[in-house]
């Protein structure tokens, strides 16, 4: 690991075991989780408060959200293998998860798209929508919205680390720092997915 | 983003600490990654904010209290805002609306949490830096936007926001709904949207280093409570914070992209149908209050922090009952994340919600009334110095007292629906977010000035800083009290056509605008002894109050890296005055434990 700011002199404290970065990621994860459960507050508020609310049979094609799903908790999978070739500091291998990783959050938001398209085909849209309850696209495509930034900005972060360790520049932390933020995405999903397509 | 990037970054800030070289002006002062640094731009910054916060307010007295005398200097000035020789409605809840905004997010907030905090947490916790000093830089360099982006809005057509510091819809969500609404209340809400993002960065800062970056034997509970409270309200800011980004996001698509998600069917605007509908604009104050409330705590827990470490120095006592302290301050932040909808009691909500809120906002009092007892009881029988720092800190605990009685009104449902936006809450709410961290600020501001700047501020000068901001303080905001009482409405720009006032507004505003005066002169003297002292030669002891706590061991103003090349090690807890075992009256604490033994 890289040395830390402090000067040989004293020594770097962890807590609970964890370097500064680590605990900095936790708590900057624990703050865009609040983020995320400020937008999920609000849905259910809406939600709440709406008398009538699309069913989602009739809007969606749940078969190809699951498949969305499927592939994104299978590059969270492939993450874990990475992070824990990085501690053997196998280096193969971790480029070869994160290839892959990074390969499903592409497919992931490539799948978004299409489905906000084929949506967008249908008249549902931020705005408005055939069922007359706006809220449902205001929420929808916001909350799904928010969720593919935090996908896209993952794939970013993927990709650095990726070339990072081709190089053999990424330390052990790095990857593991990004295999939290992204797990955390994938966590993000599975509210996201519960609380739109499923109840 | 990845660590690589950021070992290499500390790695830098690593190799300036150790070989001190000599970096340019622009790295040194401008684009520093120095916590100090830092500290010290948060802060003036804060202060120059401070006196445009302060200048607006003026202009409300002004208003408030001659609302229908022509006043042809102020039009000379302001053309459009003052067409005709009056102050246009308009621009007085565009006045409101930003000073409210600049002195919660850009002068309390920035001086007491930015400055300080920067400033403080690695000097008392005996650390060489923040833990990310890149991302303290930035977090600096997303302020100064911010600033210019809310300030920018006084320019643009129909003026700054005017929806309040609250910034309600549909008010704040329809830009044809009142002048301030347009562009203006779309740069308000960016100026509010880079405030988070650098409160975050910041945030994530300090409590990665009190966690992480301590000194050798600094434990937790041998942290001063400076830093107690820092941690405490940075922690509530970072949990609160992201819902208010969540809420700000929808009401921008709101106004900019079509959604309705504050905007209720039927809603007319200026004689207009809107098309909007299934939207609630209540859901903006549930979730703007779940930040707006924590929020008050973040700015006041730090400024009782800075008031008990003063006190000791001031008192020679050690601070009465340290780690009761310590969690009566974890206790008012879990409440107070828990207490929003005592803002809401007059929005229509069930009873038996309010009941709880009440009772939430009640509770608050218990732990929050141990500790003004404790800042109390850390005097008695303490051989009291009464410099300026120790004036101000006395002073807070007599706001704080002043501010949580009214607090027990508002706090208290049934009461609240009579006082509710009546010039009582403003009264109120300038006590406590206004005061107690105001008076804490200047308190801080006496105590470390040696520290930050190398040099002492004027005492004499300090004094009549302190009895010119105390006494016309009572003036002005107990007044405020008393005029809400009698009924007036806060955010009103004219008062006079309400029968029901004739008696009051015979002298109240004139009695509150003559004790603002008052106050304005104060706050003369300090910018006087202000440019005195940093003009005069650096004449600061390292230690010139004889404190026990780590920022005194580094000289003043310390050097990059704060502490030479050996690192502070710490035996003890950070007060330990009077110790039976030492002849001194205080022991500091990097006294070993061998020379003197230690008692916490």
């Amino acid at each position: 690991m890289a040395s830390d700011l402090a000067l040989p002199d004293t020594e770097p404290l962890t807590f609970l075991g964890m370097s500064w970065r680590k605990v900095m990621m936790w708590i900057f994860i624990v703050t865009d989780g609040l983020l995320f459960a400020g937008f999920l507050a609000s849905y259910g508020f809406a939600r709440a408060a709406a008398t009538t609310w699309p069913d989602q049979n009739e809007v969606f094609h749940l078969w190809f959200i699951s498949l969305m799903t499927f592939v994104l908790i299978s590059s969270s999978a492939t993450m874990a293998t990475a992070v824990a070739a990085a501690k053997r500091s196998d280096r193969q291998t971790v480029s070869k998860m994160l290839a892959a990783t990074f390969v499903g959050g592409v497919l992931f938001l490539g799948m978004q798209a299409f489905e906000w398209s084929t949506l967008f085909a249908e008249g549902v849209t931020l705005v408005s929508n055939p069922w007359n309850v706006p809220a449902f696209g205001n929420y929808f495509f916001t909350i799904t919205g928010f969720h593919g930034t935090h996908v896209l900005s993952g794939v970013v972060i993927l990709g650095i680390v990726l070339a990072r360790t081709r190089r053999g520049t990424a330390t052990m932390e790095g990857v593991e720092l990004a295999g939290l933020y992204w797990h955390f995405v994938d966590l993000v999903w599975v509210f996201v997915f519960t609380l739109f397509y499923l109840v | 983003m990845s660590s690589g990037s950021e070992s290499e970054i500390a790695d830098d800030a690593s190799v300036a600490a150790e070989s001190h070289h000599e970096l340019s002006f622009l790295r040194k002062y401008v684009f520093s990654m120095d916590h100090k640094v830092i500290g010290i731009q948060f802060y003036l910054t804060a202060a120059v904010m401070g006196l445009l916060g302060a200048a607006l307010a003026g202009l409300i007295r002004i208003q408030l209290t001659w609302p229908t005398t022509p006043l042809p200097l102020l039009e000379k000035i302001f053309p459009v805002a003052y067409a005709g020789g009056f102050m246009s409605p308009e621009f007085y809840t565009s006045l409101v609306t930003m000073h409210g905004t600049i002195m919660i997010f850009f002068f309390v907030s920035l001086g007491l949490v930015s400055g300080f905090g920067n400033y403080l947490i690695p000097l008392m916790v005996g650390a060489r830096d923040m833990a990310f000093p890149v991302l303290n830089m930035l977090s600096y360099w997303t302020i100064v936007p911010a600033i210019l982006v809310a300030a920018s809005s006084f320019f643009v057509e129909g003026g700054a926001a005017a929806s309040g510091w609250t910034a309600y819809p549909p008010l704040s969500a329809v830009p044809s709904a009142s002048p301030g609404s347009g562009t203006g209340q779309t740069l308000w809400l960016i100026a509010v949207a880079l405030f988070i993002v650098s409160f975050t960065m910041g945030g994530l800062n300090y409590v990665t280093t009190i966690f992480n970056l301590r000194a050798k034997g600094m434990k937790l509970m041998r942290m001063p409570l400076t830093i107690w409270s820092l941690l405490i309200a940075s922690i509530i800011g970072l949990l609160a914070f992201p819902p208010l980004t969540a809420a700000a996001v929808l009401l921008l698509l709101d106004r900019h992209m079509g959604t309705s998600f504050y905007l209720p069917e039927g809603l007319y605007i200026a004689g207009e149908l809107l098309p909007n509908g299934g939207g609630s604009p209540l859901l903006w104050q549930h979730l703007f209050w779940f930040l707006g409330h924590p929020e008050v705590y973040v700015l006041i827990l730090p400024a009782l922090g800075i008031t008990f470490d003063v006190l000791v120095t001031f008192a020679r006592r050690p601070a009465f009952g340290y780690r009761i302290t310590v969690w009566c301050l974890v206790a008012i932040a879990g409440l107070s994340m828990v207490v929003w909808g005592h803002h809401m009691f007059a929005s229509g909500m069930n009873p038996l919600v309010g009941e709880f809120f009440s009772i939430g906002t009640l509770l608050i009092t218990i732990p929050s009334t141990v500790i003004g007892v404790n800042m109390i009881a850390s005097l008695w029988g303490g051989k009291l110095r009464l410099t300026s720092a120790a004036l101000f800190a006395i002073g807070t605990i007599c706001f704080f007292g002043v501010g949580g009685f009214g607090g027990l009104f508002l706090g208290n449902a049934a009461a609240d629906i009579q006082l509710h936006d009546t010039a009582f809450v403003v009264g109120h709410f300038h006590f406590m977010i206004g005061g107690v961290t105001f008076l804490a600020l200047l308190s801080g501001s006496y105590y470390w000035f040696p520290k930050m700047f190398g040099r002492m501020l004027n005492e004499t000068l300090g004094k009549l800083h302190f009895w010119l901001t105390v006494v016309p303080f009572y003036g002005i905001f107990g007044t405020m009290h008393f005029y809400g009482m009698a009924g007036a409405p806060r955010r009103y720009y004219n008062l006079t056509q309400y029968g029901f006032l004739d008696s009051v507004n015979t002298w109240m505003p004139l009695v509150t605008t003559l004790f603002a005066v008052a106050m304005m002169v104060g706050q003369a003297f300090f910018l006087v002894n202000l440019a005195k002292t940093l003009m005069a030669k650096k004449n600061a002891p390292d230690n010139p109050w004889g404190a026990t706590t780590l920022e005194w061991v580094a000289s003043s103003p310390p050097p990059h890296g704060n502490w030479g090349p050996d690192a502070p090690v710490v035996h003890r807890g950070p007060y330990e005055y009077g110790n039976p075992d030492s002849e001194e009256d205080c022991v500091h604490q990097t006294v070993p434990a061998e020379q003197v033994p230690a008692h916490s």
